[in-house]
């Protein structure tokens, strides 16, 4: 069921276009991934879904029905541009943002002293912003952009800026976000965390959508039909007996002194006949396919919108 | 209206509690009465120890007069900072000796010869220090006046001539109006209300405006504005922060008018405690003239008689319901008005640095709403005064040089009604510059780049 949509969405800056005719489908209850390169349009189409900025052509919607102005209470929101004022003590801003968001004063704190608990920042409130690290702003700017409880997520570029122990933690509670049901829309550049979190994406690039769909069925598209072999054995072996179905590709030893094949499968699809094939001839350890990482579907689908 | 409440709240709560707010809310009068009152302060300090003079005089032949036959006892008048001791038949090389060697402060030598002897006249001190101005002045003054009423006495002038001598002029305006009613009025009292509180008005928009753009490119380069934007309105946001630092700058005028009036009449209590002593001082050397035969007035000199009830006439004849009433809203109106273009300028820029293009439109109305008000408060009727009273962008300043002479009715309704619709079209306009231009970063913005702005959608 798509709970959230943008469609043929059009906005037009006095000398470029920032989107062209773009459209996603956020399904409920799914982490969805919007890349593409810097100044491709992420940031226009997100300024337009929370309504920061308005469509010249297109329009948002929520549930099947447009979006109007109280769907924005519905959404969270952490963006790129990210801060806080300086002087401000860390529970006083927390607490003036919620309330900006709607929530009473007594729920507010409530909450905010869960989140506080769980992030380890139980003794941050009453300090002052300028007296924190980036690192420590962030995560207070994460917390209030999912106080309110929205149900949709937007998250751009969340987990630039921090360790990976903090990294790690952020991205466990996007994880429970989605556990409870909630979709989020992330948008990043940082290809790990996609292969990791996402379920699905759509690719932005000058303007255009130019790749949608489910991550699996994406990387599935993009892979180069290659398997790839562990196994103790003689190599000559391996290689009389792939001769003139498969393509050897690469070999070598590993460092645990185990042999390893990369094998190009030319037009034959079954991976189970190379591996009845190799059983007879080699000990293999492990047979795997080789899938292209998102940050090769990210570098093909880019160089391919452009020629 | 909820939301806008919150930011309202948060505008006005982070600036009062400011360090710098509340020292300058305190200290703002105090500096400006310690201006006023330390002068007067440090010059009685000054002169709390007891000064004691001999005062010798020596006859035309150049003897030592002796005490019964000593001509200025009573001239010199006695203080607690300064007592003047006669010594008689003492030697010029004797007040040396007394200076150097006894407490004496210093030693006044006065030659007989020399009192009448033109229109120049020196007399000698002798002292182991500098002699303090007041001490010479004293001493000069209470011997001019010595002479100037031998003198008189010397061409025959009577007591009755020299009273005759003094004349007071007074001018009494009496305006005219249309229904021929005659009322008279003071015009300095009305230039003063008017001079003051068009300055005000002029302070509070420069000083709190300038606030609202600090503010909003404060937002900007912290990067919260994405944040909150999400929240409520761009507009809203504005809005909260004019109308919070606008409440800020009420606040802290209030608490001015409040501490003012108190050291004013603090003040006002020490000085006339002061004028009074110094008033019972200046009776001495009168009664020894009179003692003389010799008329009083012209020893002292002159005190400025105010007529204290024509005063509190002028002032009530001012229509105070009126310009309490305009100042009000003109305070507010100017401010809002240009809150506005403070506020669009802070959008349009990354920091500070980069105001100084955009604040030129702003400046420049206000700085001719200064000029034009000086104009104003001597030719309240002028075309000048009239136009520039009329045109929203100078009308609070000069508006309110105006108010203490009655307006026709029909300029201050034109006038504010121009205002209030000028307030809200630039608010609108700032609104639509605000918006597109707190999403901009990095992007020198120049005139023509905001003009697109108002077409983005």
């Amino acid at each position: 069921m798509t709970f959230f949509e943008a469609r043929n969405i059009t906005k037009k800056f006095s000398t470029h276009l920032a989107l062209d005719n773009v459209s996603i489908h956020v399904p409920k209850g799914s982490i969805y991934g919007l890349l593409g390169p810097n100044g491709a349009g992420k940031t226009s189409l997100i300024r337009i879904i929370n309504r920061i900025t308005a469509p010249d052509s297109g329009e948002v919607f929520f549930d099947d029905r447009p979006m109007n102005e109280t769907d924005i209470s519905r959404i969270g929101y952490l963006p790129e541009e990210r801060g806080l004022y300086k002087k401000m003590k860390v529970g006083e801003q927390a607490l003036y943002l919620a309330r900006l968001k709607g929530l009473s004063k007594a729920d507010a704190i409530s909450r905010l002293r869960v989140w506080f608990e769980k992030l380890e920042m139980n003794n941050w409130w009453d300090k002052k912003i300028e007296e924190l690290s980036k690192g420590m702003a962030q995560k207070v700017q994460f917390i209030v952009s999912m106080l309110h409880e929205p149900e949709l997520l937007i998250l751009d570029e969340p987990f630039s800026g921090f360790d990976p122990v903090n990294a790690g933690l952020l991205k466990q509670e996007v994880l429970k976000q989605k556990a409870l049901g909630r979709t989020i829309i992330l948008s990043t550049h940082d290809m790990a965390s996609v292969e990791e979190l996402c379920d699905y994406i759509t690719l932005i690039n000058k303007s255009k959508a130019v790749l949608e769909g489910k991550v699996d069925d994406i990387r599935a598209k993009y892979k180069s039909n290659k398997f790839e072999i562990v196994y103790s054995g003689n190599v000559g072996a391996l290689s009389g007996a792939l001769a003139g179905n498969y393509l050897l590709e690469a070999s070598g030893i590993k460092d645990n002194g185990h042999s390893y094949a990369i094998i190009g499968m030319g037009n034959r699809q079954a991976g189970n006949d190379l591996l009845k094939l190799l059983i007879s001839v080699v000990d293999i350890h492990s047979f795997r396919e080789i899938l292209p990482s998102m940050n090769e579907v990210f570098i093909a689908a880019v160089r391919n919108s452009i020629n | 209206m909820g939301k806008l409440k919150y930011i309202i709240a948060r505008e006005y709560t982070t600036r009062v509690r400011k360090k710098a707010f509340i020292v300058m809310t305190i200290l703002g009068p105090v500096l400006f009465a310690a201006l006023m009152i330390a002068p007067a302060w440090i010059a009685q300090v000054e002169d709390n120890d007891l000064k004691e003079i001999a005062v010798i005089e020596i006859d035309n032949i150049g003897k030592p007069v002796p005490d019964s036959l000593m001509i200025l006892k009573g001239v010199f008048e006695n203080s607690k900072q300064l007592k003047f001791t006669f010594l008689g038949s003492t030697t010029y090389s004797q007040a040396e000796g007394i200076v150097r060697n006894t407490g004496y402060y210093a030693a006044l030598i006065v030659r007989h010869n020399v009192l009448l002897s033109g229109d120049k006249v020196s007399v000698e001190v002798l002292s182991k220090k500098q002699l303090s101005y007041g001490v010479e002045a004293q001493i000069r003054s209470a011997l001019e006046t010595y002479i100037y009423n031998r003198k008189l006495v010397a061409y025959n002038v009577t007591a009755d001539i020299l009273k005759s001598l003094n004349t007071k002029v007074y001018v009494v305006t009496t305006k005219i109006d249309s229904e021929g009613a005659k009322g008279q009025g003071n015009i300095n009292i009305k230039r003063g209300v008017g001079y003051f509180s068009g300055f005000l008005v002029y302070i509070f928009i420069f000083f709190f405006g300038a606030q609202v753009m600090r503010g909003v490119v404060e937002e900007k380069s912290n990067r919260i504005l994405e944040v909150i934007i999400t929240s409520v309105k761009p507009f809203q946001l504005m809005m909260g922060k004019i109308i919070g630092i606008g409440m800020v700058g009420l606040t802290q005028f209030l608490i001015w008018v409040v501490l003012s009036l108190f050291i004013f009449f603090g003040a006002e209590a020490f000085m006339v405690n002061r004028k009074m002593a110094s008033l019972q001082t200046q009776q001495q050397p009168t009664e020894l003239f009179q003692s003389k035969s010799l008329p009083a007035q012209n020893t002292a000199p002159p005190i400025e008689e105010i007529d204290v009830s024509a005063f509190m006439k002028d002032i009530y004849e001012i229509d105070f319901f009126v310009v309490i009433g305009a100042f009000l809203f003109y305070f507010i109106g100017g401010y809002l008005l240009y809150a506005a273009m403070f506020a669009a300028i802070g959008a349009a820029v990354d920091s500070e640095t980069d105001t100084q293009q955009f604040m030129l439109p702003v400046t420049i109305p206000l700085i001719v709403s200064i000029i034009v008000m000086m104009n104003a408060i001597t030719n309240p009727e002028g075309q000048l005064a009239f136009w520039f009273s009329i045109i929203p962008f100078t009308s609070p300043i000069v508006m309110m040089a105006r108010i203490g002479f009655e307006i026709p009715w029909h300029q201050l309704v034109l006038s504010t009604a121009l205002l209030i619709a000028t307030f809200i079209f630039m608010t609108w306009f700032a609104g639509k510059i605000y918006r597109t231009g707190i999403l901009m970063y990095g992007k020198k913005t120049g005139y023509k780049e905001i003009i697109k702005w108002m077409r983005y959608r």
